[in-house]
Parts: C-alpha cells; structure tokens; sequence
C-alpha cells in the first residue's frame, strides 16, 4: 500500500478538520471544493483522494458521517466534526502554529544576529 | 488511542468483510453531478463538463482502491490470500510437501528435544525462591593444591556474621538407617544446618521447616521428612508433627512434610533424591572449642544479601579472607594462599554436563541447518519449474513484493508446518526417548516437552524458514520475463544464478556434514578409547551391595565403635555369603572402595601427614583414602607391586599399616630417582574419625588402576585395613556367578541373620557401574553419532537432487551430444565429474570448518588428538564416497538417455 507523503496527507486532513469547522457539516463535493477554493490552485490533489481520507478521519473518531439530501435533493453523505475532531483540530491548529512560528524564526535569522 | 480505535474498526470491517464500496460508488457519482452541474453552469459544453469532472476527481480505480485500503487491513488479507493459495499449492504437489514437511520436521523436532534437555539442565532457573540468590561456598588452598577443603566453624560464623549472607548452610549428604520397623529401610537424607531451608527459601507442606537461629551445637533433634517417604512410611498420616523416628538409633522428632515436588539441590540423582534432613549445629558435643584449623569437609551453600550480586559479593569475600588471614596468621600460612569461592549454585549443579550438552546442541544445530538447506534446495528447484507461472504472473502486473510475499508465504506454512509436526513427534514419543537420556544427566526429573518447547519449535520454524525461503523467493521472481515465457517449459538456462545458489547450498551442506561427522567420529574414538582402557582392576562377575552401619550420634551407644567389634560382625557376615551359591570370593570396603561408583560428600580427600616433612613450612597434601579387606585387592584383581597387603594378623591391636598405589608412592615419596621406590616403611598420619593416634606404616605399593576416574589412571590412593579402622558405609563386594536379580535379597538374608537392624541395599554389577560412569559421553556420542548419519543422509539426497536437476536440465544437451556421437562413459564421466567437484569443495570447505571445531571440543576428547589423521581421512573417505554413490544415480540415467525420445519430446 503506497502512502502519499506524510505532510500532505497531514495537512490535507487538517484542512478538511478545519472546513468542517468553519462551514459544519458538509459532503465530499463540498469539502473538496473549498478545500480547493481556499488554497487556490496552490495545492494540486485529485479531488478523488479525498474520500479515503474521509474514511480514516471517521475511523479515528475525529469527523462523524450521515446520508442527507445535497443542494439538488438528492442523497449525499454528509460530514460532520466530532467532539474528539474538534479537540484533536485545536491541538493541532496550536501545533501548526507553534512550528510556523519556529520555522518563521530561523528564516528571520540573518547572519550578523548570530555573530 | 486513536490509531488503536482505527485498527479496531478496520479490523472489525476485514473480520465481518463490511465492504464500503456501495457508498463510495454512490459519493463519487454525487460528487461527478456536483462538479458536472458547476461545470455546466460555467458554459462549458456537456461532454466537455463530464470531462473536465472526471479529470478532477483523479483516477477512480486508485481511489476505490486506497478507500478499500483504508477501510479493511490490506496485509491481512493479502496473507490470507496468499495462505489459501500456498495450502492449494502445497496439496497439489503432495510428494513435494511431504518430503519438505519430514525433513523439517526431522530438524526442528531434533533440534526442540536437545532444547529441552538443556532448557532442564543449563537454562531453568532452580526451583527455589530468588535461585539467583543462591551460591556455594568452596573453600581451596591453591598453594598446596587442594580444593574443596571445607571450612571450620569458626570461619563459618565468619561468614554468618559478615553481613554478605542472608544466611549460610552446611549440608552433607549421606544416608540414614530407619530403623525400628519391621524391614529397617535405608533412605537417602541429608545433615544440614538448621538454616538449610532458609537459605533455599522453601516451606514444609506440613509443619514447619528448622529455626534458621537454633544455635544447638550438635544435632537439635528435629528431622524433615520429604512428601514421598510421608506417604510411603507413614501412610500420609495427617497427624505426623510431632511424632518420633529412630535414626540409627537415635531418637528424632518429625517437625514437618516437604511439599510434594520438592527436589533437594545436589549433583547426584541420589543427592536430589534426599528423604530426610536432620538438623546440627555442627560443634562436636565431645570435643573442646571448635578450632579455626578443623575444617569440616562439608558443602556449603549460602543465600546472599538481596541486591548482592555474586561478583560483589566475592570482592566483600575477598577482602574478608585478606582481614583473617592478616588476624590469625598461625591459621593461614601465606604459601597455602587460602582462598573463598563462590560460585552461583546453578552453576555447580550442572558441572561438567555443560560442555557435552553444548556439542549436543551444536550438533543438531548443524542438523537443522542442513535440513533447512535441504529445504531450500528442493524449493529452488520447484521454482525453476514454476517459472512460467511466476512469469505470467508478473506479466499480468504481479508486483515483486507480492510475488515475493506470496512465495514466503509458502515456504513459511511449510516449515512451520513441519515444525509443528516435529513438535507432535517429539511429544508423543517423549517416554520413549527419554529412556535414552541418562539419569545422571543433572536436573533429569525436570525434563519436559513443554509449552516452552512449542515455543521454541515454532520460533525456530518460521526464522528458518524466513531465512531459507527468502533466498529462494527472492531469485524467483527475479526472472528474466522475456526469454522464461518464450523458452516454452524448455527448462530454464536463464536460471544461472539459481543454479549457482544450488550448488552452494550443496557445498554447504556437505560441509556441515562432514563437520558434524568429525566430531561423531572424534567422540566415538575418544569413547572406545575409555572403554577399551586398561583399567588395573578387574570388574568382571564382581557385584557390589552397600550396607551401612549405625551410626548414633552418642558413641555408648555405638555397638560397632571399635574395630574389633565391628570385625565381628563383618567376618561373619561375609563368612555367611561365600556360602551363597555360584559366590567364588568375598571383600568388603567402605563406599569410598567402590570404583567409579561415589558421589557422597564424604568422600573428600584427607589430609597427608609424612614423617619428616616440614609442617611449618607447608601444608600437608591432600589424598583419596579408602578402608578395605584384606580379600579387596584380590577381589578386585589389583596387583601388588612392592611389600605386602593386608593379612589376617593385623588387628587393632597390632601397629597400623598402609597401601598406597604407584601414583601416591611416585607424588610423595619420589625418592633419588624418582621411581618412588622407597615408599615401603614410611610412616604417615591420616586422621579419620575412626583412626587411632600414632603413625601408620605403609606395607605395600599396589599398580595404579583407574577406581577414581577412567579417564585418569594417576590419581593417588592409599588403603587403610577395616580390621583396623572401622568403617560404618561399607560396600561389600561379590565375584563368582551370581543371579543378580536375587543376591540382594539372598545377601539380605546372610547380614541380617547377625544383624537384624542392618538395611542391605543398591546392588550393582562393577560392569554397570563402569557403563554409567560412562553414560553421559555415550548419550552424547550416540546422538552426535545420529546426527551425523542424518546429515550423510540429508547431504547424499541434497547432492541427489542437485545432480538430477542437472541432468533433467541438460538433457537436451545430452541427447544432441549422444546423437552427434558422444561416447555414453563420456556422458557418465561428465555427469559424475560434476557431482565429484560439489564433493570435492564441500569436503574442502568443511576440513576447514572441521578444524576449529575439533580445537573447540579438545576438552570432550580422550587419547586421540582433535586433529586425529585418521578420523579426519576417514570421515573425508565416507563422505565423497557417499557423494559418488549419489551422483552415480541421475548419471547412469543420462547415460542411458535416449538422443530419439528425448528430442522428440522437446
């Protein structure tokens, strides 16, 4: 079973986490799409892998899914986050945060500063 | 928690085979119609939306495939997969499975039961509390070449008192009379100090175990009695506490009932086999304040302090011998360099043993590696036959992991398959091949084919059969596509490197072969060389029986304390048997007379006083004595050499006198030449309990006969006269044609008519004593013995198989050569040249190998040199003939291969 690299499949999840939470609960189409409307055609992922993720997520505990009609009235799998999703995207919104911050840091650094 | 949570879901998911591909359809068709109506929406022309939605969802088959990923486990199921195809495989070639199953079997199921011996003897802890915890005390005077010299009982409360100890024991193990019922019976037991139990940290079932700080100084009155002899004497009486027994006719309390598996440490089968403990404090009763000089000649066992390990504690030893010896110089001269050893307990439990069992082990290992090149040798050569298969398999877009995964699946399930079945042999058949091990083997009761055992067999499958399906797997799938489908089952020549790993497993395998019979035939070289060994006694038609005499702890009541008193009883006795039909001769000795046969603790050597010799200046030496008849020599077929033996003259009363042997005469009394000529009429002191004071004149020089070890014929000896100094463990001894099954009874009959409180017991033929003195090396002789005929065996079916493979995958060759006009012996020469040179460098390789281990296995050997010219030529001689026979086979059917048939057929 072929993985796709750790930081993609990472932040992918943690875009959807993050979708789910500003938006509630939304189908794969959705997701997907503003998923690909907020980054801008920056992150260029087949739409398609994101219902394995979806899959994993649910495993996890951290999102929930239910049918439920689309726009068009017709039957769709709805997503929705979880009480553990939402804790799990805290910690790692803190995470993210905490590591852009380091790693803003050490592009920060110039030469002299260390001297 | 949340990786747990997933793998429980997915794994729930692969259990009920909950499939989500229903909803997956259904999502992405959502999706599609979401993204086509946007599309629409955006002016783009249907077909164009459709497209464009599909593009942008990526390739539906990869998604469906990592969704199905996610929501079952994969690997499993591919191993599913892949087990149900390697069961299907595994039955259409039965032939083929049996024969891989059996030989592993035969390698695994050998390699677990020497596991189990050696799981009992070296690797299970002792059955006691913390064995860890457990060491054994030595005592060695290595400047005057003693060992084992005992200690005294002040030293002793040294130890006690130096705060390395938990507590610190004496024990001696013997034999008690119990008298005072109908049949006096004679069992096993053990003298120990009232701390015994603590330092082994067991309890009684019943009653209580000794006051570890009962400071009695001689014996307290309390006996333990073990589970078997409760149940056996005393029909289990639940009310036994507290009752009396009399023990050569002292009176006991029993304060307490081993549980019932409980075994007592020793060495011996007899030692472990301890019925009864008294307890004594160890101080003479009769005798003034303990002297530091006085060692009693005890083992000595000791439990340390917890967190103490042995190392540490040796250096605290260490430092506590150097403050003796600097406080009581008078007691440790300098030049005797009195030392204290510790050793784990364990460790001195299993002794010499350790060495054999390591060759064993070594040796089937070799046996299992074969096997298992074996295995892999017949696996390559199915794979060369399933190359087509493995070929289309790839072209069909078969990953090489899988492929890899799926061929180790197979060879996994068929080592661990035979595995299992060597396990289930071993078990069924464990009765019945543990008559094979010897009893004197150390730990021999606690030999068991256990879960462990299982254990050990099914880890030992699947590493071997990981390591020696790999290879074979890993060539498998490594094939040439193009050329291996378009050869059309012509065989494989693109198979070179396989064939070049075949025949490096046959070399190897002769190699291990050979190895293996080197060593089998060293052992077996060593062993006839003891067996044959000139003894200097004769065993023949003699048998031995041991009694033993009272032995009270107060001497008024001892009715055999003087030697004129115990003469009484003991000429009349043998008197009574040499009336016994078919008995020629009669002699009696203590057990320490007994050749080959002791394995008491009393039986330490004594200390040498020579006339003359300085004792300022050196210790005396220490020597092996024994107590015999005047008839012991003859009986025994020992041969005067200078002086005079025993006669019927010297009593008791008449001046004590000697016999030593030439070994003692040439140690200690070298004389100018060195011959030791001048040992007739020097006199010695050797105290004993029983000796009287003044010096002892030695009569007699005697040859040398190996009574001590067979492997040593030079250890000296000295004999005292039983009508001198009074023995009470005697042996006395029978030659003459005897019914062995009825003379103990008949003998019985004979001693107890003059003494009816007298147990006779253990009679022996001296030809059985000598056999099992020998049985440990013949066990392991015998076995390496076995796994080297295995191994000729796996090795001349490995070169079989190879050589058939060469011709089936030459005939073509042939056929065209014999049809050019070849000449059929070239054809046979050519084939069996091959099978000779696989020969030829695997007898290379394992001279080499065969080498080192011999070098390594020095110490097993007796009179034959680990780089014998013999054993070496002829283990070499057996082997390559062996291989020729082998290739002879598949050459003679080359030979006679018909050129029209063979063609025709391709």
């Amino acid at each position: 079973m072929k993985e796709k690299p750790d930081v993609l499949q990472g932040t992918l999840a943690l875009m959807v986490l993050k979708t789910l939470d500003l938006l509630g609960p939304q189908h794969g189409y959705g997701i997907a799409r503003r998923v690909e409307q907020i980054s801008g055609d920056l992150l260029a992922v087949n739409q398609g892998t994101i219902y394995p993720l979806l899959l994993k997520l649910e495993h996890e505990g951290s999102i929930d899914s239910e049918w439920g009609a689309s726009e068009n009235n017709r039957r769709a799998r709805f997503y929705r986050l979880t009480e553990t999703g939402r804790k799990q995207l805290g910690a790692e919104t803190r995470d993210w945060e905490q590591t852009a911050a380091i790693i803003a840091r050490f592009f920060n650094v110039k030469a002299e500063d260390l001297g | 928690m949340k990786f747990l949570r997933r793998f429980l879901i997915r794994l729930a998911n692969f259990a009920t085979r909950r499939r989500a591909d229903q909803r997956l359809q259904e999502e992405i068709a959502e999706h599609l119609a979401l993204q086509i109506e946007e599309n629409l929406s955006a002016g783009m022309a249907p077909a164009e939306a459709r497209r464009q939605a599909r593009l942008k969802l990526g390739a539906a088959e990869a998604i469906r495939e990592d969704h199905h990923a996610e929501q079952s486990l994969p690997f499993v199921e591919n191993l599913f997969q892949d087990l149900r195809f390697a069961v299907r495989m595994l039955l259409r070639s039965p032939g083929f499975s049996l024969i891989v199953i059996a030989t592993m079997a035969l390698g695994v199921g050998a390699t677990t039961a020497i596991y189990s011996v050696i799981d009992a003897a070296l690797l299970r802890p002792l059955p006691y509390r913390n064995p860890s915890q457990l060491v054994r005390i030595e005592t060695n005077l290595p400047g005057v070449g003693a060992h084992d010299v005992g200690l005294s009982i002040p030293e002793l409360r040294d130890l006690q008192s130096s705060g390395i100890f938990q507590y610190v024991s004496f024990c001696f193990h013997g034999s008690e009379n119990v008298t005072g019922s109908a049949q006096p019976t004679h069992i096993a037991g053990a003298t120990v100090s009232p701390s015994y139990f603590a330092v082994l940290g067991v309890d009684a079932a019943l009653g209580r175990t000794f006051d570890p700080h009962d400071t009695t100084a001689g014996s307290n009155g309390e006996v333990i009695i073990s589970d078997g002899l409760w149940k056996r004497a005393f029909g289990a009486d639940p009310h036994i506490v507290g009752k009396s027994l009399r023990l050569d006719n002292d009176q006991f309390q029993i304060v307490g009932v081993m549980p019932a598996g409980y075994r007592d440490q020793g060495q011996t089968s007899a030692e472990r086999g301890t019925e009864l403990w008294a307890a004594d404090g160890f101080s003479d009763t009769h005798a003034p304040s303990p002297m530091r000089g006085t060692r009693l000649q005890y083992q000595t066992i000791a439990r340390l302090q917890p967190g103490l390990s042995p190392e540490a504690a040796q250096a605290r030893v260490d430092a506590l011998v150097a403050s003796l010896k600097k406080q009581y110089p008078a007691d440790y001269p300098p030049q005797a360099e009195w030392t204290i050893h510790l050793t784990p307990l364990a460790e001195t439990l299993v002794g010499n043993v350790r060495q054999s069992l390591i060759v064993l082990f070594g040796g089937v290992g070799l046996v299992l590696l074969i096997s298992c090149v074996n295995v892999a040798n017949l696996l390559l050569a199915r794979a060369s036959a399933r190359g087509r298969e493995i070929a289309v398999r790839q072209a069909l877009g078969a990953a090489r992991t899988r492929l890899i995964s799926q061929l180790l699946t197979e060879s996994l399930l068929l080592f661990v398959l035979g595995g299992i079945t060597g396990f289930a042999v071993l078990f069924c058949a464990r009765k019945f091949l543990l008559q094979f091990v010897p009893e004197s083997l150390p730990r021999f009761n606690d030999i068991s084919v256990s879960w462990g055992a299982l254990a050990f067999a099914i880890v030992v499958s699947v590493a071997a059969g990981t390591i020696f399906g790999l290879a074979p797997a890993w060539l498998t799938s490594r094939l040439d596509l193009i050329t291996t489908l378009r050869q059309e089952g012509r065989g494989s020549n693109g198979s070179r490197r396989r064939s070049g790993l075949r025949h490096a497993l046959v070399i190897g395998e002769l190699a291990l072969s050979l190895v293996l019979m080197v060593a089998a035939g060293l052992l077996l070289r060593s062993f006839w060389d003891l067996f044959k060994v000139q003894l200097g006694f004769n065993p023949t038609r003699v048998m031995a029986i041991e009694t033993t005499l009272p032995n009270p702890n107060d001497p008024n009541t001892d009715i055999y304390h003087t030697a004129a008193q115990e003469s009484i009883f003991l000429r009349e006795a043998l008197r009574r048997i040499r009336t016994l039909p078919g008995v020629e001769e009669t002699a009696v000795s203590d057990t320490a007379g007994l050749p080959l046969g002791h394995g008491q603790s009393d039986l330490r050597p004594r200390q040498l006083i020579r006339e003359g010799q300085d004792l300022q200046r050196s210790q005396p030496p220490l020597i092996d004595t024994s107590i015999v008849s005047p008839e012991y020599f003859h009986v025994l077929g020992m041969t005067l050499l200078r002086g005079r033996l025993f006669a019927d003259q010297d009593l008791e009363d008449t001046p004590s006198i000697a016999v030593i042997n030439e070994a003692a005469a040439r140690m200690y009394w070298p004389g100018r030449d060195g011959k030791g000529e001048d040992a007739v009429g020097k006199r010695i002191i050797v105290r004993s309990r029983s000796a009287k004071a003044g010096w002892t004149t030695i009569v007699g020089v005697i040859a040398d006969a190996r009574t001590e070890s067979l492997a040593d014929a030079g250890v000296p000896q000295m004999y005292f006269d039983i009508y001198q100094r009074p023995a009470k463990f005697l042996a006395l001894y029978l030659r003459g044609q005897v019914d062995p099954a009825a003379v103990l009874a008949q003998v019985r009959t004979q001693v107890q008519a003059v003494d009816a409180e007298i147990p006779v017991f253990r009679a022996q033929s001296l030809d059985d004593v000598l056999a099992s003195s020998l049985s440990v090396r013949r066990f392991s002789m015998e076995m390496v013995a076995l796994f080297a005929a295995t191994a000729l065996l796996l090795a001349g079916l490995g070169i079989y198989g190879t050589i058939s493979f060469l011709v089936n995958e030459q005939s073509r060759e042939i056929a065209i050569r014999l049809a050019l006009g070849a000449q059929r012996r070239d054809i046979l020469k050519t084939v069996l040249r091959q099978g000779l040179g696989l020969a030829a460098t695997g007898t290379g390789m394992g001279l080499v190998a065969a080498l080192i281990v011999s070098r390594l296995m020095a110490g097993l050997l007796y009179g034959v040199s680990p780089y014998d010219l013999t054993t070496f030529a002829g283990v070499t001689a057996v082997l390559t003939a062996v291989a020729i026979a082998a290739s002879y086979v598949p050459a003679l059917r080359a030979m006679r291969l018909d050129p029209i048939t063979t063609l025709h057929a391709e």
